[in-house]
């Protein structure tokens, strides 16, 4: 029977055939238990893959669009530079817009940190000019060396020291999780492997009488693999549900926007989740096919 | 039917069967002697591809054993009904589905008919056990169900290794005139057996060849038999 056979006989079932090889009990809670808890890690990997994509996006976005001038300099001067700032940033190519940031605007920056009252009068706070780059991005070097002629006490953060090992890093966090994902379907097949010699073995004498009434391997094999990819469909199941309720009743994201409380799926990366159970059932279709056709050859 | 062409089995360096020359016709019937240890068992597991020769040739319905596949052997197989001494059933599961399990994992699974398998569960005198579980059984009635299995696929070929080695006189008559009967609708019979005295009482039944195995080769019985 080939594996499109074996697919089809898996689809409608055999009651018959289910029945020749007794349920051993051992194994197929071992199988359930491991699917069941290795869906529930790959829920959690994935959403760590998804989580920290979407970290890695915003922070990749944040850094091709956006930087900031600060301008440090005597109260008096201050406004005299700023303006210098934003004329000079007028007739800078590869900037789509430029303002000063206003008294009200960076109280608010401030506030989580030194709360709403601070007085920023009473304080030497630096002003701060947002710009807002086109896609094709300005020339930071040369604008350093107009910004040090025109305007001495501006100095330009283009967010590149901090932002891009942060986003490089995030990136490394998703292909991480999806490493986590693969190395789970890894030890799911190891762990349906060895649950499916171990039923093979249990059942050698069924097998042998099997092969003596005219069975043919892949008959014999379809039995098996067909009761294992239920299993693995069934624990993998249970398991999803689990890790998406578990996801689920994780802290929001809105309260303090860091990773570890944003580890959550948003809108229809919801679904992601719902392709591990098949995935682990295909995993140990192949896993328990392999797995059985190394044994019976073994058999005469 | 089958043939052998000088064929030598050994399980170990020094061959347990060597020289093995003969033909089984279609409808014959054989009976297969000698002492215990003597090989019977293998030249039967010979014949239906268990094992394979290991020097010379074995063909079975035209086919070379050694050229067959995995799947080739099963199919081979559904045409040889094999009863056992020990008679290998799956004891988790009723003695008629033990005796359908040859339909069951052959392509003809669907032709499993509760009529025609009740008719062969009544011809072997087991309808009153055809719920029972293997281990629930009697001697006599696994070597009869056993039989059952080896026919249910209506095979050209029957190899019973001794079948009536666990059971009473009675029994062992009752099974031998199953075998006659099945020799007479054309099936090729072989038994494998040390009881002499079933051969005879099966010579005046039937036209029967006996075969004898005795220091690893395969020879003609004597007058006696």
């Amino acid at each position: 029977m080939s594996i499109r056979g074996n697919l089809l006989a898996l689809v409608r079932g055999d009651g018959q055939a289910d029945r020749v090889v007794p349920r051993s009990g051992q194994s197929a809670r071992l199988t359930l238990a491991t699917a069941a808890a290795m869906a529930f890690l790959a829920v959690f990997a994935m959403a760590l893959s998804t989580a920290s994509g979407r970290l890695a996006d915003r922070w990749s976005d944040a850094l091709a669009q956006s930087s900031t001038i600060r301008i440090s300099a005597p109260a008096a001067e201050v406004e005299a530079q700023t303006w210098a700032v934003l004329t000079l940033l007028e007739q800078t190519p590869g900037v789509q817009s430029a303002r000063a940031l206003s008294d009200e605007d960076q109280q608010a920056l401030l506030a989580p940190w030194f709360g709403p009252d601070l007085p920023l009068d009473d304080l030497p706070i630096p002003r701060l000019v947002e710009i807002v780059e086109t896609p094709e991005g300005y020339d930071s070097d040369g604008l350093r060396q107009r910004l040090a002629a025109e305007a001495p006490g501006a100095v330009l953060d283009d967010h590149d020291r901090w932002r891009r090992p942060l986003a490089e890093a995030a990136g490394r966090l998703r292909l991480l999780g999806g490493l986590a994902l693969v190395l789970i379907l890894g030890a799911t097949a190891a762990m349906v492997t060895l649950a499916a010699q171990s039923a093979l073995s249990a059942n050698e004498q069924v097998v042998r009488v099997m092969r003596l009434v005219g069975a043919r391997d892949s008959y014999i094999a379809s039995a098996f693999v067909r009761r294992f990819t239920i299993r693995a469909l069934t624990g993998a199941g249970v398991g999803t549900l689990l890790g998406l309720l578990a996801v689920a009743m994780l802290p929001s994201a809105r309260d303090t926007a860091a990773l570890l409380t944003g580890l959550s799926f948003s809108g229809a990366s919801w679904l992601w989740p719902l392709i591990i159970p098949p995935l682990a059932a295909a995993t140990a279709f192949v896993a328990t096919r392999v797995a059985a056709f190394r044994t019976l050859k073994g058999l005469k | 039917m089958i043939e052998m062409q000088d064929a030598a089995y050994g399980y170990g360096a020094e061959p347990l069967l060597s020289g093995l020359s003969m033909h089984l016709p279609p409808g014959s019937f054989h009976f297969l002697t000698g002492p215990s240890g003597a090989g019977k068992t293998t030249f039967l597991k010979l014949c239906y591809a268990e094992l394979l020769p290991t020097c010379g040739s074995v063909s079975l319905f035209g086919h070379t054993a050694t050229g067959l596949s995995r799947d080739g052997i099963a199919d081979l197989r559904q045409r040889i009904g094999v009863v056992h001494q020990d008679c290998r059933f799956l004891d988790h599961l009723p003695l008629h589905e033990n005796i359908a399990l040859p339909l069951t994992v052959s392509a003809k699974g669907g032709l499993v008919q509760d009529a025609n398998l009740a008719e062969l569960v009544g011809w072997v005198g087991l309808s009153a056990r055809a719920n029972a579980l293997p281990p629930e059984l009697s001697g006599g009635e696994r070597q009869r169900a056993a039989l059952a299995r080896a026919i249910i696929m209506d095979p050209d070929l029957i190899l019973a290794d001794e079948p009536t080695g666990n059971v009473d006189w009675e029994m062992s008559l009752r099974l031998l005139n199953l075998l006659v009967e099945l020799n007479r609708l054309g099936k090729t019979v072989v038994i494998a057996t040390h009881d002499l005295a079933l051969i005879r009482a099966a010579k005046q039944k039937v036209q029967a060849r006996v075969l004898r195995i005795q220091g690893g080769q395969i020879m003609a019985a004597g007058a006696d038999l």
